[in-house]
C-alpha cells in the first residue's frame, strides 16, 4: 500500500479507515486499470449520477452507474397522500416536461376510474405533449453538443426558444416549468382565444429555428467525428433491455407508443416516426431533430382542429377522490420514452400501490453496454445522448 | 470539403450576433435588476389569505375549516380554529382562524390550496423577491404576513379576481334572498298562525 505523503484534519485525529487510499490500481495481467468515479458532481453529469469506470489507458472496461442521490421518496410519498395530491410532485420527476409527466399520471386515474376526458381538454393536452417534446429535444441537443465541447452556443439558441415556450405554459398554467395543470377528466383552466393566437404565431416560428439549428448542427465536421460510430446500441440489445422513445428508434426499432397504443387523440394526426440505421449517437442526435419536425406538424394540426367547449368534465371530482378497487396502467410517449405510471386502488382516497415507470432509468440501465471498449472522452457524449434527468431516474 | 459545415455554422452565429444589433427579436435577455419583464398575469407563487374591507383581521374570509391543511401536498399549513365565532361577509357567524401559518419554505406553489377552498380565502401571490437571512423564521409566515387585500388581488390577478367578485356578490345576492324569503316565510307563518284557523287542518 503506498502512503499518502499529504496529512489532513487534525493532529493526532484518529482518521477512518482507508483515508489516504489512492486510486484503486486493479491489477490485469498485460497493464494496470485504473479507477475515476465521474460525478457525482462531474459538470458533465446531468445532476447527481456517478459513473465509476474502470480504464485501460484511454478505453473504458468497466463502467458502473451509480444513482439515487436525489431519491425523494415519490412513490411512497404518493401512497400517503391524496391521488390530487400526486400530481404537483409529477412535476418534478422530469423536470424538463412537467406537462407530459402530468397527462401520463392524469391518464392512469382516468384509465383507473373510467373517466372521459373533453374534446378540447384533449387537444389542449396534445399541444402542450407537443410543445414540451419540441423543447425537450432542442434542450437535450444542446447539452449534448456542451458536452462535446461546444460552449454554450447551441444550447443557447435552444434555450432562446425554450423560453417562447415556457412563457406560453406560464401564460396558460401559472408556471414555467411546475405547472401541475392536468386534472382527472380535463385540464385545470381553459385556454383564452388569446393564448392559441399567441401560441399558433410561436409555433409559425419554430421550424425557422429548426432549420437554424439544423444548419448550425447538422453538417459540422466536429459533431460528425465525435458522434458517428460513437456508443452504438444494436437493436436487439435495446429491445431486449427495454429501452424506449428516441433511443430505440435510433436503433431502428418502429416503437411509438403515440402510434401503436393511440392514446388520447394521437390517431387523428397525421405524423410520422423516423427511424435510426446504425443507433450511434449521430442517429439519436438527428432522431431528435427530425421528431421535432414532426412535433411542429402535430402542432399545426392540432391549433388548427381545436374545438370549443368545456376542459373539465363537470362531473370529474376534485375532492374526495375514491376509485373502486381496481388496477391501471397509464403510458404516453414522454420526449425520453415510454413513462408509464401503475396505481393499485383499494377503494380509500390513497393509491394502495403507485409505481412510475421512468424512461431515463430504464434507458440508463444499458450505458454499459454502449460505452465498453470505446474512449474515456466519448462516455460523455454516449451519456448526453441517452437524454436523462436525474429527477426521473431517482425518484 | 472538410469544414463546410463548421464554416456553415458560423455563418449562422454571425447572422445572429450582427442581427442582434438591428433586430429586437434576437436580443432576448434583459439586465435583470434595473430592467424587469412585465410579469405574466397566470403567474404563481406562494399563497396569501385575502381579506375584504379595511382592517385586515376581521375581513379575513378564511373561516378556518381545515381542508387546504388536510389536501396540502407537502402539509405546509398550519391552522388553530378559533373558539369563539364572528360574522362573515354574509354575517353567518363562523370560526376564524387564531392561527394560520405557512411555511413557504416547505411550499412548492402547487395551487391545490387554491382549488379546494370553497370559501375563496386564499389566492397565489407574484412576490418573488423574498430572500432573507433568517431561514426559519423568515420564512414561516403567520397569518398577518399573510393576509392581503382584495385591492392587492386585483392588481395582480384581474382577470381571475373579477371572477371571483362576481361569484360572492351571486352567493350573497341567493344568501340575501334566501334570508328575505325566510324571513317572508316566517312572517307569512306568524301571520298564518295568528289568524284563526279557516276550516280544515284537522
Amino acid at each position: 500500500m503506498i502512503e499518502s505523503g499529504i496529512e489532513t484534519g487534525m493532529a493526532g485525529e484518529k482518521k477512518p479507515e482507508g483515508w489516504n487510499r489512492p486510486p484503486v490500481i486493479v491489477p490485469d495481467g498485460e497493464g494496470d486499470l485504473l479507477e475515476v468515479a465521474m460525478g457525482p458532481h462531474h459538470p458533465s453529469t446531468h445532476g447527481v449520477f456517478r459513473m465509476d469506470v474502470a480504464l485501460d489507458g484511454e478505453r473504458v472496461i468497466r463502467l458502473k452507474p451509480v444513482f439515487g442521490y436525489l431519491h425523494r421518496n415519490h412513490e411512497k410519498i404518493a401512497e400517503g397522500i391524496s391521488y390530487l395530491g400526486s400530481m404537483p410532485f409529477t412535476d418534478r420527476l422530469d423536470y424538463m416536461c412537467p406537462l407530459t409527466n402530468n397527462w401520463a399520471y392524469a391518464l392512469a386515474v382516468e384509465k383507473l376510474v373510467g373517466q372521459a376526458v373533453p374534446e378540447r381538454a384533449e387537444y389542449l393536452r396534445v399541444i402542450l405533449g407537443e410543445l414540451t417534446r419540441f423543447q425537450n429535444h432542442a434542450g437535450s441537443i444542446g447539452f449534448l453538443t456542451q458536452e462535446m465541447g461546444a460552449s454554450g452556443t447551441p444550447l443557447m439558441y435552444a434555450f432562446r426558444e425554450r423560453e417562447k415556450i415556457l412563457d406560453l405554459f406560464e401564460w396558460l398554467t401559472g408556471a414555467r416549468m411546475m405547472c401541475n395543470y392536468m386534472r382527472f377528466g380535463g385540464c385545470r383552466v381553459d385556454a383564452t382565444a388569446d393564448w392559441l393566437e399567441a401560441t399558433r404565431k410561436v409555433v409559425a416560428g419554430l421550424p425557422g429555428f429548426v432549420d437554424e439549428f439544423e444548419q448550425l448542427l447538422r453538417g459540422n465536421e466536429i459533431l460528425m467525428a465525435r458522434t458517428q460510430g460513437v456508443g452504438i446500441l444494436r437493436r436487439e440489445l435495446a429491445i431486449n433491455a427495454g429501452v424506449t422513445g428516441p433511443m430505440l428508434r435510433a436503433s431502428g426499432v418502429d416503437y411509438d407508443i403515440r402510434k401503436v397504443d393511440g392514446y388520447g387523440i394521437y390517431n387523428r394526426f397525421n405524423f410520422r416516426v423516423p427511424l435510426g440505421d446504425h443507433g450511434d449517437v449521430y442517429d439519436r442526435f438527428m432522431i431528435r431533430l427530425l421528431e421535432m419536425r414532426e412535433s411542429l406538424k402535430i402542432l399545426e394540426q392540432a391549433l388548427k382542429e381545436i374545438p370549443g367547449g368545456p376542459v373539465m368534465d363537470p362531473k370529474a371530482k376534485i375532492r374526495g377522490f375514491r376509485p373502486k378497487p381496481g388496477e391501471a396502467y397509464g403510458r404516453i410517449e414522454s420526449p425520453k420514452g415510454e413513462l408509464g405510471f401503475y396505481l393499485i386502488s383499494d377503494g380509500s382516497p390513497n393509491p394502495y400501490r403507485y409505481r412510475v415507470r421512468p424512461p431515463s432509468l430504464i434507458n440508463l440501465t444499458i450505458l454499459e453496454d454502449m460505452v465498453l471498449g470505446q474512449n474515456v472522452a466519448d462516455v460523455v457524449v454516449i451519456f448526453g445522448s441517452v437524454d436523462i434527468v436525474l429527477g426521473e431516474v431517482d425518484r | 470539403m472538410l469544414g463546410e459545415g463548421i464554416l456553415k455554422g458560423l455563418a449562422e452565429t454571425a447572422r445572429n450576433f450582427v442581427g442582434s444589433y438591428f433586430s429586437a427579436e434576437r436580443l432576448t435577455t434583459v439586465q435583470y435588476p434595473e430592467q424587469r419583464i412585465a410579469p405574466i398575469e397566470a403567474t404563481r407563487d406562494f399563497p396569501f389569505l385575502v381579506y375584504d374591507g379595511a382592517d385586515w383581521e376581521a375581513g379575513l374570509r378564511c373561516v378556518a375549516c381545515q381542508i387546504c391543511e388536510k389536501e396540502c401536498p407537502p402539509k405546509c399549513i398550519y391552522i388553530e380554529k378559533s373558539t369563539d365565532k364572528k360574522p362573515d361577509a354574509l354575517g353567518k357567524p363562523q370560526f376564524y382562524p387564531a392561527r394560520f401559518d405557512i411555511d413557504i419554505s416547505v411550499c412548492m406553489s402547487c395551487q391545490i390550496c387554491v382549488e379546494v377552498c370553497p370559501f375563496e380565502a386564499i389566492k397565489m401571490d407574484t412576490e418573488f423577491e423574498l430572500s432573507t437571512t433568517d431561514r426559519f423564521g423568515g420564512l414561516l409566515y403567520d397569518r398577518k404576513e399573510l393576509a392581503k387585500s382584495n385591492e392587492h388581488y386585483h392588481k395582480i390577478h384581474p382577470t381571475e379576481a373579477a371572477a371571483v367578485d362576481a361569484h360572492l356578490a351571486g352567493e350573497k345576492a341567493k344568501a340575501d334572498s334566501k334570508a328575505k324569503a325566510a324571513v317572508a316565510a316566517a312572517a307569512a307563518k306568524a301571520a298564518a298562525s295568528a289568524a284563526p284557523p279557516a276550516g280544515g287542518g284537522v
